[in-house]
């Protein structure tokens, strides 16, 4: 009977234990996702807030019974913004689809083929990923000046359609589809670039689409080149245009537009990302690395 | 399409680079291989065959040698441009294409005069799965289909172009036992029909008796027998040919032949005309014994297996270089399963001597 | 015949590779060389593209640069702030985020958003939440004061305070790379270990020690050493929240000095430029290999 209750006593601070424990762990949790969750919050909030309402809060309030959209309205007249998300959307296009090709034609080299000198180009390749982009951007930014390209697209995209890195990735991808593969197609004639287009980039579409959208955040978020390459509003992209509004636009004190912009810009984002989070968060566990 | 092989010889660069020797993978291989027949490559892994078959279709140049089809010298041409049909051991269809583009996918690549229009090449690809019995799957993918499907895909694929001629590269060694023995049938009945000149590279003897109008044994690169499946059989041309055919396979013996009296141990157990004097290996098919009381050649017992059609006695000789002695008899015969021993008498036709040294057989005169 | 084979298909290899080589060369090689030549010619002039002489003359400029020092300051501040705590935190998250069932893949989805957000855009939210204005001492404020703390302006206020944000911004940005590596790196740790712990009776204390963190050591030190590299190139969050004149704000970086100098109000010397980029360079390289050197030692792989 003593035994009895003792095993019951056991039991039951186990569960107690069990039981404060996962307590504990949940408003952890739940506390770091309302720190990351909360900017977004206010910034939503802020920016349906009237700017006398907002400004009239001396104690911000968490929410507000008259929403409105003029600031939206007002983020689109007072400052280019729309300009600036159609910059930023042919940079991210463009700069996306001539580093597709390229690193798709490099990687099919070193997967593929077989030329003199291929190992070396290869070590060459791999050691390049160990340059900063901090140390090259210094000549970059003289060259573009020099060949009279600041304020351009070609100014812009040229210097970032190359990722080794991604070369790399694909390289592993290609060179997991069986060599029986390209035998057989060789066998019926295939050509080396048919064989590319035909067979092995359709079996790793998956890689290539992580690579895409990698590729996309990164452009859609780069700031630091742009602002050194451009001082024409017409060519600014989004970061340099938030930028600009921060520090010109609006009258400085109209945080509810700013925060309108700000939201603007986010969303393309944030919609790609509830699409494709699976996608995204298994491509940057995979290698990816924050700019 | 005959295919004549001349002197072929494949050499590798050796990866050790402490001992740079190049490997001979194929060493000096001739053979006109008759036109509309099937050939079966055969021999243990490592020794070959596969090298002889990439070397034929073209995906590997050889050392040396040349290689035609019918009178034109292929040896210096592309893979493509030879007009082979190829299949792969694991296939190789594309996974991200249905089964009729797969089977399209070598049309497609046709160019100038033998370009192909759609209707045309879409006639052609439901013709070659009709032949192999797939019209039914065509808009599934690889990943959707059973081993043996697959295989046929692979083989309508090769077939689609009407190749001169049809290499098979282990063709049944992915799929299980009773699709294996499904599907050489179907090898056969295509090659048949089609009367395309087909090679094919496989390690299983069974397989590659059983349907080969011909078979090519192969050892370390060297051709060692070429003949019809039961003449190679009947009469290996030394110890590795007779080991490697026949299931089970054949039983080895020292032995001695004295007085063209030839011994294991000591039974005198057949007469051989016409020997020298000498240590030999005796292979006896399993076969090739039969139940006598009074048979000359005693095996201590060590049990009986009933298989139906017959039994196959397993017993023990000190001169046996098997751990166990497997003879096939029929079941007419009965067998004190409690005796200590075992006697028989040999056929003659199933037994064979090699020399101790060359291993090469030795001809011997049947006394009857 | 056959020399001409071979020389045709290596061909088809290099054309292939061009365009890499292309932009990798023009953007990536020759800059590497070219910078090291910038940083030793001295008094270079970007107008004329002339310089006077050869020598180390820019180093000796930039270390004596005050605005050089309070930028290396505030950087190795920020690392030594950042790195441990942003990785401490995380893999407090990713070790309660891997015990529990309910919610679990919506949270990592939540965490994971700031990796997608652009740095500047969220960091003028930021800084609306902790600036203090006429109008309003700001949300931070408020909750300080509802604690019973004094109101102080993070972003034009005290250096510890501006310094607190800027820390607080880069643990937020980073927070969401280090979660997700982490959280994959615990979900490939073999349930088999955890089991037999706790039939051993294995606290779970002592589990977490003994068994997890060994198992996962080549990741956290994987962690430590991008997020150092990374955290000695922080520039971007220090402009959202402080705007581009950090200098005046005193809240510049290596990579924000190197910058300014190239362009920008006080820039156009690319020579001083080149030397500040080769100094932050070494001082990273010399910290991973630093990292390198401990995490052979203590990674139990």
């Amino acid at each position: 009977m003593e035994n009895m209750t003792d095993y019951q006593k056991i039991e039951k601070s186990a569960k107690a234990r069990k039981v404060t424990g996962n307590v504990i762990t949940y408003i952890l949790l739940v506390f770091w996702a309302i720190i990351v969750l909360f900017p977004f919050y206010w910034m939503v909030l802020t920016s349906v807030k009237s700017y006398s309402a907002y400004n009239s809060e001396y104690v911000p309030k968490f929410f507000t019974l008259s929403p409105t959209l003029q600031n939206y309205v007002d983020a689109f007249t007072a400052v280019p913004l729309g300009k600036y998300l159609l910059n930023t959307a042919v940079f991210t296009v463009i700069t996306t689809a001539v580093m597709l090709v390229v690193i798709t034609l490099a990687a099919f080299a070193f997967a593929r083929l077989d030329f003199k000198g291929k190992n070396i180009a290869f070590i060459i390749f791999l050691s390049l990923m160990m340059i900063p982009n901090e140390l090259v951007v210094i000549t970059n930014f003289v060259t573009i000046t020099n060949l009279n390209l600041r304020n351009t697209f070609p100014g812009l995209i040229l210097p970032s359609v190359t990722s080794v890195f991604y070369i790399y990735l694909l390289k592993e991808n290609f060179e997991q589809i069986p060599d029986s593969l390209y035998f057989a197609a060789k066998v019926d004639g295939t050509s080396d670039l048919k064989y590319l287009l035909k067979v092995m980039i359709p079996i790793s579409k998956p890689t290539l689409i992580t690579v895409t959208i990698l590729k996309v955040i990164e452009c859609w978020n780069s700031y630091v080149w742009p602002r050194l390459i451009t001082d024409d509003e017409n060519y600014y992209l989004v970061s340099n245009g938030i930028q600009e509004i921060r520090e010109n636009g609006f009258g400085r004190e109209n945080i509810p537009a700013m925060m309108a912009a700000v939201v603007v810009i986010s969303v393309p984002l944030i919609i790609l990302f509830l699409i494709f989070h699976k996608k995204i968060m298994e491509g940057v566990s995979r290698g990816g690395t924050k700019g | 399409m005959e295919v004549v092989l001349q002197n072929l010889t494949k050499k590798f660069r050796s990866r050790d680079r402490k001992n740079p020797q190049d490997v001979i993978a194929v060493n000096d291989f001739n053979f006109k291989i008759p036109d509309g027949k099937l050939i079966g490559l055969l021999g243990p892994s490592g020794c070959g065959k596969s090298t002889t078959l990439n070397l034929i279709s073209g995906l590997i140049k050889p050392t040396s040698g040349r290689i035609l089809f019918g009178e034109d010298d292929v040896t210096d041409l592309p893979p493509e441009n030879r007009g082979i049909g190829l299949v792969f051991q694991n296939y190789a269809l594309y996974p991200h294409l249905t089964v009729k583009q797969n089977i399209l996918f070598p049309l497609q690549n046709l160019k100038g005069k033998d370009k192909l229009s759609k209707p045309e090449m879409l006639e052609k690809a439901v013709a070659a799965a009709k032949l192999v019995q797939i019209d039914e799957l065509m808009d599934r993918k690889p990943g959707e289909l059973s081993g043996g499907q697959q295989q046929r895909v692979a083989i309508a694929r090769a077939l689609v172009k009407m190749p001169r001629v049809l290499l098979l590269d282990e063709p049944l060694s992915n799929l299980d036992a009773r699709l294996r023995l499904q599907t050489r049938e179907e090898i056969r009945r295509i090659q048949r029909e089609t009367k395309i000149t087909t090679i094919f590279v496989t390690h299983d003897q069974e397989e590659a008796m059983s349907i080969s109008d011909m078979i090519v044994v192969m050892k370390e690169g060297v051709v060692q027998q070429i003949g019809k499946p039961q003449e190679v059989y009947d009469s290996p041309v030394n110890l590795f040919v007779a080991k490697f055919l026949g299931t089970p396979p054949i039983n080895v013996f020292e032995g001695q032949v004295r007085d063209n009296q030839l011994f294991i141990g000591e039974d005198a157990v057949l007469d051989v005309a016409g020997v020298e004097n000498q240590e030999v290996y005796v292979g006896i098919r399993p076969e090739g014994f039969l139940l006598k009381e009074d048979g000359p050649f005693c095996c201590s017992l060590s049990g009986v297996e009933v298989m139906g059609r017959d039994i196959s006695v397993v017993s023990t000789n000190k001169a046996s270089l098997n751990p166990t002695v497997r003879s096939i008899v029929g079941t007419e015969n009965k067998i004190n399963i409690e005796a200590a021993s075992v006697r028989f008498e040999l056929k003659p036709a199933k037994v064979f001597l090699f020399h101790k040294k060359t291993e090469e057989r030795i001809d011997f005169e049947v006394r009857v | 015949m056959i020399r001409k084979k071979l020389s045709n298909s290596s061909l088809k290899g290099w054309l292939y590779l061009l365009p890499a080589i292309l932009f990798l060369g023009a953007f990536m090689v020759y800059p590497l060389i070219d910078v090291f030549i910038y940083s030793f010619e001295e008094g270079y002039n970007s107008a004329s593209q002339t310089y006077l002489g050869v020598g180390l003359y820019n180093y000796s400029y930039v270390l004596h640069d005050p605005y050089f020092l309070q930028a290396v300051k505030n950087t190795f501040i920020l690392v030594i702030i950042t790195v441990p705590l942003s990785t401490g935190i995380a893999l407090l998250i990713s070790v309660g985020l891997s015990s529990i069932k309910p919610l679990r893949n919506l949270l990592q989805t939540v965490y994971f958003l700031p990796y997608v957000t652009n740095t500047l855009a969220v960091g003028l939210v930021f800084m609306i939440l902790f600036k203090k204005t006429a109008y309003s001492d700001g949300l931070i404020n408020l909750l300080i004061t509802w604690f019973g703390g004094k109101s102080v302006d993070f972003i034009d206020g005290p250096y510890w305070a501006k310094m607190f944000v800027l820390c607080f911004y880069t643990i937020w940005v980073v927070m969401p790379f280090k979660i997700l590596i982490l959280t994959s790196a615990l979900s490939s740790v073999n349930q088999v270990y955890y089991n037999a712990a706790k039939v051993d009776g294995t606290s779970k204390f002592r589990t977490f020690m003994r068994i997890t963190l060994p198992m996962i050591s080549p990741m956290i030190f994987y962690l430590i050493i991008t997020g150092f590299i990374g955290a000695f190139k922080a520039y971007s969050d220090a402009v959202a929240l402080f705007g581009t004149d950090l200098n005046a704000a005193e809240m510049n970086t290596i990579v924000g000095y190197v910058y300014d100098m190239l362009y920008g109000d006080s820039g156009g010397y690319p020579s001083y430029a080149s030397a500040a980029a080769i100094l932050l360079f070494a001082i990273v390289l010399t910290i991973t290999c630093i990292n390198l050197l401990i995490s052979k030692k203590n990674v139990h792989y």
